[in-house]
């Protein structure tokens, strides 16, 4: 069925159609809405989901934690500072295996204080050990969160899913979507029946030891064999999805990749400005293309590089900052992806957009351009700048 | 309770909190959490919620768990909303029917987890509604990272980050009031107790806690050997000696009626609990007569007001 709904609202009618057995619930810009929607739909009865509204974004996390833990379905929904602030728990979550849902709107990190979209909040918490799937826009934020518990909740992964969506640029803006019938939605989610729960009668469990040196490795090092486990379990249930869908997924989306020579590799929205920046430029003859990162975690390092393979030029295109004084964090992920490779593209950062600075099609061209110098010349130039940015002059 | 409490037939329970655990002999942490549990009834499952803490560290070190109930910890400061969120996922099981039986939940967490970082959360989930018990086993200073003060800690104490120098000598802040902040969140069941004696009153107080619907909470004082400086042997007769000298007033607030649930039969002066103590030594010493005076005051004027609040 076709509709006309923001992001926000997607994610909130997904999970109307899942019915979770708990929800933390904690407002802040601009993920606020979702809990917003969603109160409505227990106002209504709509759904006979536990609704906890909290006093902070920690307890959220925490009340997801805990109700996961005790063998209900968990989800709860953030933005920026709020993700911030629920970081120490990311790793209680994942390290639990406790495979909870959390929407993330991403909205720019204080401070300054900015409520506009860069990725500097999930990309703060992108060592935490969630899964991290973005959208492009409305209709996959949707379809992301669906995908979410039955990737998550698979014995081989158990760990928490982060879907996440560009703030006001995708959860704000009205688009047309196709949503799925509740029971096709409940049907492909179906029941969560973990093997071990706080609330099972026949066997009392205890989560969350003190863990010193005989133990803790090992249970790190099953942690990352479920993060690799989960890119094959991602791929497993984007096909089942395709089946209801009719829409495909990967781990990222290749734009006209086939041939090109020059290529960008970015996330989120910022893709529908340069599909038609490729568009353009295939027109006037140039081989561009584009790889859109879907999965960031687990980072698709080896398919990202045989992607990359036959380009000759790349710029990564970082929405968040990092502070690295190397590059912003796909960058480091994507350069380190192409070092196995045998005859490498020349490779460039440009960090962008960051607290919602707008990037339109003539800059993703001008990024073409310097692609295109580079691939003639083999002077990539600065390997790390920012655009979009007034000069001092401008400033004053 | 429908009967009248016979310590014989409540220690003839079951344990739920098993020996073996790491806790040090003479900590007040173990006595508390036994006692509270013990007042469960033996049909009833709990699950058990614990803070960061000696408690946490002593009680399950992977791979033994020292409870016979489901526990869960997640972090320092986060206890309370921990518990409600176990509290939340019972109600939708329930609802929903995957879920069988009576569960109660308790949650435990030392006074830094209460007073200071976990205030916040216990102050929501109090606010919430949720149908748990939160119980502050209450040492007076963060005691696993090695005796810092908290804001429990009392005025004159001596602890690492209020230590006893030729300038200053001790905490100079008095302790902060919890219970009382507590009662003003209008919640169905507050009491201030401790592990004396027989255990009726810890024991009365943790039942009324338990079946009590809505959130209560316990604060129950838990004397710490090591940060409290004294031999382990005399746990007991410390926390007689914080009670008998009014220090540590027993009382609860039911449905916001206040009521002593102890009247020391002869208020020992306020010395009596300090000289013990290691971390009170400085205040014997010729020239600090003061310190000793303006405790005996503080604990005098707040016995005083507890005394008009309850009516006593």
């Amino acid at each position: 069925m076709s509709h006309r709904l923001s992001g926000n609202e997607a994610v909130a009618y997904a999970m109307k159609q899942i019915n979770p057995d708990v929800m933390g619930a904690f407002p802040i810009t601009p993920s606020t809405e979702i809990p917003e929607y969603f109160a409505q739909y227990v106002a209504d009865g709509e759904v006979n989901t536990e609704y906890v509204a909290v006093e902070s974004e920690h307890s959220s996390m925490s009340v997801c934690i805990a109700a996961q833990a005790a063998g209900a379905r968990a989800v709860c929904a953030t933005s920026s500072c709020g993700l911030a602030l629920m970081y120490e728990l990311l790793y209680v979550a994942a390290s639990c295996r406790l495979p909870i849902t959390l929407a993330c709107v991403n909205r720019a990190l204080s401070g300054p204080i900015n409520i506009n979209h860069d990725y500097s909040d999930s990309m703060g918490g992108r060592d935490s050990g969630w899964i991290q799937i973005y959208a492009e826009n409305n209709q996959e934020a949707y379809d992301n969160f669906i995908m979410a518990m039955p990737i998550g909740e698979t014995p081989s992964v158990r760990l928490p899913v982060m879907t996440c969506m560009d703030g006001f640029i995708t959860s704000h803006a009205v688009e047309n979507i196709e949503l799925l019938e509740t029971d096709v939605v409940r049907r492909f989610i179906g029941e969560y029946n973990p093997e071990h729960y706080l609330l099972k009668k026949e066997n009392p469990l205890a989560v969350g030891p003190y863990d010193l040196s005989p133990y803790y490795m090992e249970h790190k090092v099953l942690q990352a064999e479920a993060m690799k486990a989960a890119k094959t379990r991602i791929l497993e249930v984007a096909a089942e999805f395709e089946k209801i869908s009719g829409r495909r997924y990967g781990l990222f989306e290749e734009y006209r990749m086939e041939d090109a020579e020059l290529a960008l590799v970015l996330m989120g929205s910022t893709a529908g400005t340069a599909k038609a920046a490729v568009d353009k430029l295939r027109e006037e003859g140039v081989k561009a293309g584009l790889v859109k990162i879907r999965v960031f975690r687990p980072f698709p390092g080896e398919e990202l590089a045989r992607a990359l393979a036959g380009t000759r030029a790349v710029a990564v295109m970082d929405k968040s900052e990092g502070f690295s004084a190397n590059g912003g964090p796909l960058f480091a992920e994507t350069r380190s992806a192409l070092y196995d490779l045998k005859e490498r593209a020349y490779l460039i950062d440009i960090v962008y957009g960051l607290g919602g600075r707008d990037v339109k099609v003539e800059d993703i061209e001008k990024v073409f351009g310097r692609l295109a110098d580079i691939a003639v010349t083999g002077e990539i130039g600065p390997l790390y700048t920012h655009m979009g940015q007034r000069s001092k002059e401008e400033i004053a | 309770m429908s009967t009248v409490y016979n310590l014989k037939r409540e220690a003839e329970k079951p344990v739920r909190l098993t020996g073996g655990h790491r806790l040090c002999a003479g900590c007040g942490a173990g006595v508390v959490v036994s006692g509270v549990l013990r007042a469960l009834n033996k049909e009833d499952r709990a699950v058990v919620v614990n803070a960061t803490s000696c408690l946490q560290v002593s009680t399950f070190m992977y791979p033994y768990t020292a409870y016979m109930d489901s526990y869960i910890h997640s972090a320092f400061e986060n206890s309370a909303a921990t518990c409600a969120g176990v509290e939340a996922a019972y109600n939708a099981l329930q609802r929903r029917g995957k879920v069988e039986g009576t569960v109660k939940f308790i949650t435990f967490a030392g006074d830094g987890g209460t007073y200071d970082i976990g205030f916040q959360s216990l102050s929501g989930a109090m606010e919430r509604g949720h149908d748990m018990v939160y119980v502050c086993y209450d040492n007076e200073a963060y005691m696993n990272t090695g005796i810092q003060r908290s804001s429990s800690t009392p005025r004159f104490a001596r602890t690492t980050t209020s230590p006893v120098g030729s300038v200053e000598q001790g905490k100079k802040q008095n302790k902060k009031d919890l219970t009382e902040i507590l009662v003003a969140h209008d919640i169905p069941y507050i009491a201030q107790t401790a592990p004396m004696g027989n255990f009726r009153d810890l024991h009365t107080k943790a039942y009324n806690a338990i079946y009590t619907k809505g959130p209560c909470f316990l604060n129950v004082l838990a004397p710490c050997p090591r940060g409290w400086d004294y031999p382990m042997a005399r746990l007991a007769q410390i926390i007689q000696l914080a009670v008998d000298t009014c220090v540590w007033p027993l009382y609860e607030v039911e449905e916001g009626v206040w009521r002593l649930t102890y009247i020391p039969k002869k208020k020992l002066p306020v010395e009596d609990f300090l000289r013990p103590q290691g971390r009170f030594r400085h205040m014997f010493q010729k020239g600090n007569e003061w310190m000793i005076e303006e405790a005996q005051a503080y604990v005098d004027q707040k016995w005083e007001r507890l005394l008009e609040r309850t009516g006593a």
